[in-house]
Formats: C-alpha cells, sequence, structure tokens
C-alpha cells in the first residue's frame, strides 16, 4: 500500500502490480469524473494534474504519485482558475456528450494556468491531445478566449 | 514533398567502413524521430508526424502544459504500446540529423556546436549509456529496434572512437 495525495487529502491505496492511476482514482477512490477513454494516452479524456502539469493518468503508474500533489475533475474547483474554467464551460455551454470535458477542464486549466493569456496557437499546443467526438473545439476555444478576457 | 523528404530515413552509406554500422543505427527511425530538424517530433517505424500535433517546445519537452510526460512515463506502458523511458523529450534542434548523409551525422555528432558542447568520450557516454538511447533496443510493442545489437553497437563505438572517429 502506498499514500498518494490527491486533491489536498492524503489517500492508502494499493499501486501494486503497476496498475495506472486512472483505475486507483476511479475504482479505490470512487473519484469517478476522469474518464477512460482509449487507454493508450491518445485521446485526453484521463488527464489530471500531477503537480499542475496535465497528465494522462491511463498511463501514468499510481506508485508514480507518491509524493506529488494529483488534482483530478473533482479538486481542480477548489483553484481560482479552475472555478473560471468551470464557469466558462457553463456559460458558453461547451460539453455536448461530455464524455471528453473533464480531460478539456482540466488541460484548460493547466493552460490558463501557465499562460493567462493564451493565443490560438497556445491554445492548439495545449488542447491537441484532447480529443472531442462531438467537435466541441469551437466552443471550447470560445470559453478558454472568455477567460483570458481575449 | 520537403517534409516528406525529411520523414524518410536517408540510409546512406559513411565514407568509413567504421562508421556504417553506427550510422545503421543514428538513421534509423527510433534514434531520427527525436533528432528532427522540425519544431515536431515523429513516431513509429512509419515516422508519421506525432498524433496531436505535439511540438518540440522551448526546451525540447514539449508545450508547457503538455509536455512528453504527459503521456512518456520512465519505461514502456505494460502492453508496450506507448513508449517511455527517463526524462523523454527531443534532441535540441541542433542536433537535428534528419536529411544528413552518414558521414554528415558523423562530423555532426563530433562538433560541439551541434551535439551539445561534448567531447567525443561524452558523445560516446551519451550513446552507451543514456535512458533514452538505450530505450531503442527496447522499444515495446509495434516498433523495431535498430538493426544492429546493443552490445555489438558498443563494442562499433570503441573501435571507431580507437581508430581516431573517421567520416
Amino acid at each position: 500500500m502506498d499514500v498518494i495525495a490527491v486533491n489536498g487529502t492524503q489517500y492508502q491505496v494499493d499501486t501494486s502490480g503497476g496498475r495506472p492511476l486512472l483505475w486507483v482514482l476511479r475504482d479505490q477512490l470512487h473519484l469517478t469524473g476522469t474518464k477512460y477513454g482509449c487507454g493508450l494516452a491518445l485521446c485526453g479524456a484521463c488527464t489530471v494534474h500531477v503537480d499542475g502539469q496535465p497528465t494522462r493518468s491511463c498511463v501514468f503508474p499510481a506508485s508514480a504519485a507518491v509524493g506529488h500533489q494529483i488534482t483530478t475533475i473533482e479538486g481542480i474547483g477548489q483553484t481560482t482558475v479552475g472555478q473560471k474554467v468551470q464557469q466558462a464551460w457553463a456559460q458558453q455551454n461547451v460539453p455536448q456528450c461530455g464524455y471528453c470535458q473533464s480531460g478539456q477542464v482540466m488541460a484548460a486549466a493547466a493552460l490558463l494556468s501557465n499562460n493567462p493569456q493564451p493565443s490560438d496557437t497556445d491554445i492548439d499546443n495545449a488542447m491537441a491531445g484532447n480529443i472531442c467526438r462531438c467537435g466541441t473545439y469551437v466552443r471550447i476555444r470560445q470559453a478558454i478566449h472568455s477567460i483570458a478576457g481575449n | 514533398m520537403a517534409l516528406g523528404l525529411l520523414g524518410a530515413c536517408a540510409g546512406a552509406a559513411a565514407d568509413s567502413p567504421l562508421f556504417e554500422p553506427i550510422a545503421s543505427v543514428l538513421q534509423h527511425p527510433r534514434c531520427l524521430n527525436c533528432h528532427t530538424v522540425t519544431d515536431y517530433p515523429r513516431q513509429g517505424d512509419a515516422r508519421v508526424r506525432h498524433l496531436q500535433s505535439v511540438i518540440r517546445g522551448a526546451d525540447g519537452h514539449g508545450a508547457p502544459t503538455l509536455q512528453c510526460a504527459a503521456c512518456h512515463q520512465t519505461a514502456n506502458t505494460g502492453d508496450g504500446f506507448v513508449p517511455g523511458a527517463g526524462d523523454w523529450h527531443l534532441a535540441p534542434l541542433s542536433m537535428g540529423w534528419e536529411g544528413l548523409s552518414a558521414a554528415e551525422i558523423c562530423a555532426a555528432i563530433q562538433d560541439p556546436t551541434r551535439n551539445g558542447g561534448r567531447t567525443l568520450d561524452q558523445v560516446l557516454q551519451h550513446m552507451e549509456t543514456s535512458p533514452l538511447v538505450l530505450w531503442a533496443w527496447s522499444p515495446g510493442t509495434g516498433r523495431d529496434p535498430p538493426p544492429v545489437a546493443q552490445d555489438v553497437f558498443v563494442q562499433d563505438l570503441q573501435a571507431w572512437a580507437a581508430a581516431g572517429a573517421p567520416c
């Protein structure tokens, strides 16, 4: 058993067998807002923050989370930027089916924390790894710009 | 068209027969995919542009909030599909080898302005011990290793260096 910090709380979890952080979050901690998409780090649905950096939890060994601060979609609203992203997402009516949106929100929050006024290129570079089958990309871009005041 | 040519492995023979087997490794996709001359990496044996429009970034580690380490961990995933090794990143642009002949790569890796300021000994050390280089021989599922075995590659490097590193 290992202790990992998720959304500011310490949890004792089973990280054996190289299990990915995603399954520890979902199956052991019941934080099911983080989604399983492709399982190959290709779609971004499972994005969480590891010390503020977006990370694909489906390929991130849970054992590697020891000693780091993990933030999930359940905790991102505790940050000022996270709150703004959530509000903008609601105001712009960004989600359609919603499956990818926790990953999109996590990627956007990291982008805006790092760069409060991102250009379209900055948005492309930061968000290109988060795939939306519904094609909500235009609204995602609008929401990010609305937070940045662009 | 130009990018397409860059995507192909040059595979040109070196003037020095001692460097030829080394060139066959350095011109392999496992090396060239991250020793690019573009602002993005390539992937796979077909050397396609990296999915998700991944970019090089300021320090070769990707965009500020879409870093290589977002997906590439310190080891391949259990199923081998997502490759990983410590400090996954692109070589600096100055170390781009795409489009170079074997003899040109041979010269480049000995040129401190194009090898990160390394001495020949440090170049050999990088090629013999760097986790990223060693990963090439354990590339996971669906990726071929270089055509020369790693231990033979080290012997080839030593023989080449002992002969004065001819190109």
